[in-house]
């Protein structure tokens, strides 16, 4: 087993184009006023669909120290 | 390495986040190539990124290798003399369809005729990003174009076959959704010791999808994914092959490779003008 990760999102960078949201295989994210949202983290399957697809680095799994 | 990692490691973190429109498949792309120099471990000293001008060429801007931005369709005449100059280099050409097949299609041809170790990875969105909406040399006929408003009636060109053609010893195709088999070609591209063309299929929401009624970003992102098959596939598979485009490694055929043939000219005349 790797180190746990979780999937996070830079708000900042994010343009809103759907393109995570439409390619994420378990419906975890949507678009709330035009800026990704993590509905659904417990959802998650940590596959990095939505890091390899988005086009602006503004989301992507990130490695969680496992006491947290 | 994760996304975040990576930016730190090898972007212009300050000129971050790009000024391509949302959805833009050009950044897929970029982050493809980045990956696929991280996955080699090559030196970022020893990489020179080039680019000529268009949406997808602004990509050297982001980059925090050795970089040139250069004049429109001219990327691999200056990449052509920066691999002179210093073979040394990893020469990399991030270039989009007007750029390399329009205005500098007579580069391509004649830098892949050479068979000098430059990677080409050609952005192609079908069409002029930057200046607005133009059809270029890979518009589909019938396509709709800023230009063409009646639909274009010019036949296209099919990047790969033209490189191939020209002398490119490594050539390969891969879209924005296959990010994964992009990377790989890339990959392969960049160890070829000759001249790699990689045609990245990318997506024009802004111009190209507004203008022939393809949808937005997500739309033509499941175009990327569904109107491709891989070669390999296809060729076991022809009923799965029909009506889609083909894609994955074409052609891999390495051959003498132009600086070394030059070094060799240029050893002998050392030693002749040594014997005189
Ligand atoms: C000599 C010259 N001619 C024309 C232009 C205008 N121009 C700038 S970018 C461009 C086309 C870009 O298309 P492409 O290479 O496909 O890049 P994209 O924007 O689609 O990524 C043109 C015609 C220019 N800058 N210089
Ligand atoms: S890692 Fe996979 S499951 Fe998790 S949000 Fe991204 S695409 Fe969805
Ligand atoms: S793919 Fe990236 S830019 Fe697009 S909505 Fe998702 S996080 Fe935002
Ligand atoms: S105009 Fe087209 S190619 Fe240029 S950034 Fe916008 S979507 Fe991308
Ligand atoms: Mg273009």
């Amino acid at each position: 087993m790797g180190t746990p990760k979780m999937v996070v999102v830079n708000k900042e960078w994010c343009k809103g184009c759907g393109i995570c949201v439409a390619f994420c295989p378990k419906n975890v994210l949507e678009l709330v006023n035009e800026v990704v949202c993590i509905a659904r983290s417990e959802d998650c399957i940590k596959c990095g669909q939505c890091e390899l697809r988005c086009p602006d680095f503004a989301i992507y799994l990130k490695e969680v120290p496992e006491n947290v | 390495m994760n996304t975040s990692a990576l930016v730190k490691e090898y972007f212009r973190e300050d000129k971050l986040p790009h000024i391509w429109c949302p959805g833009c498949g050009h950044g897929i792309i970029m982050h493809a190539v980045v990956r696929a120099i991280d996955n080699l471990k090559l030196d970022p000293e020893k990489i020179c990124i080039v680019s000529g001008i268009g949406c997808s060429s602004r990509a050297s801007g982001y980059m925090n290798f050795n970089t040139l931005h250069t004049t429109h369709g001219r990327a691999l005449a200056f990449a052509t003399g920066v691999k002179m100059a210093n073979p040394s280099l990893e020469v990399l050409v991030l270039t989009g369809d007007g750029d390399c097949s329009a205005i500098g299609g007579n580069h391509l041809i004649h830098t892949a005729r050479r068979n000098i170790d430059i990677t080409t990875i050609a952005f192609n969105n079908n069409i002029y990003g930057m200046t607005g909406g133009q059809y270029s040399p890979t518009t589909a006929t019938g396509d709709f174009g800023t230009t063409a408003p009646y639909g274009n009636i010019d036949k296209t060109f099919d990047l790969c076959n033209l490189a191939k053609a020209a002398g490119a010893t490594y050539v390969g195709r891969s879209t924005a959704y296959y990010a994964k088999q992009l990377t790989t070609l890339v990959e392969n591209g960049i160890q070829n010791k000759g001249f790699s063309f990689i045609e990245a299929v990318s997506s024009c929401p802004t111009y190209y999808g507004r203008k022939n009624k393809k949808g937005d970003a997500v739309e033509m992102m499941k175009s990327l994914k569904d109107d491709y098959i891989d070669i390999k596939i296809a060729e076991k598979r022809p009923d799965l092959a029909q009506s889609k485009i083909l894609m994955g490694e074409f052609y891999n055929k390495p051959d003498e490779e132009y600086t070394e043939k030059y070094q060799k000219i240029i050893d002998m005349l050392k030693k002749e003008s040594y014997h005189a």
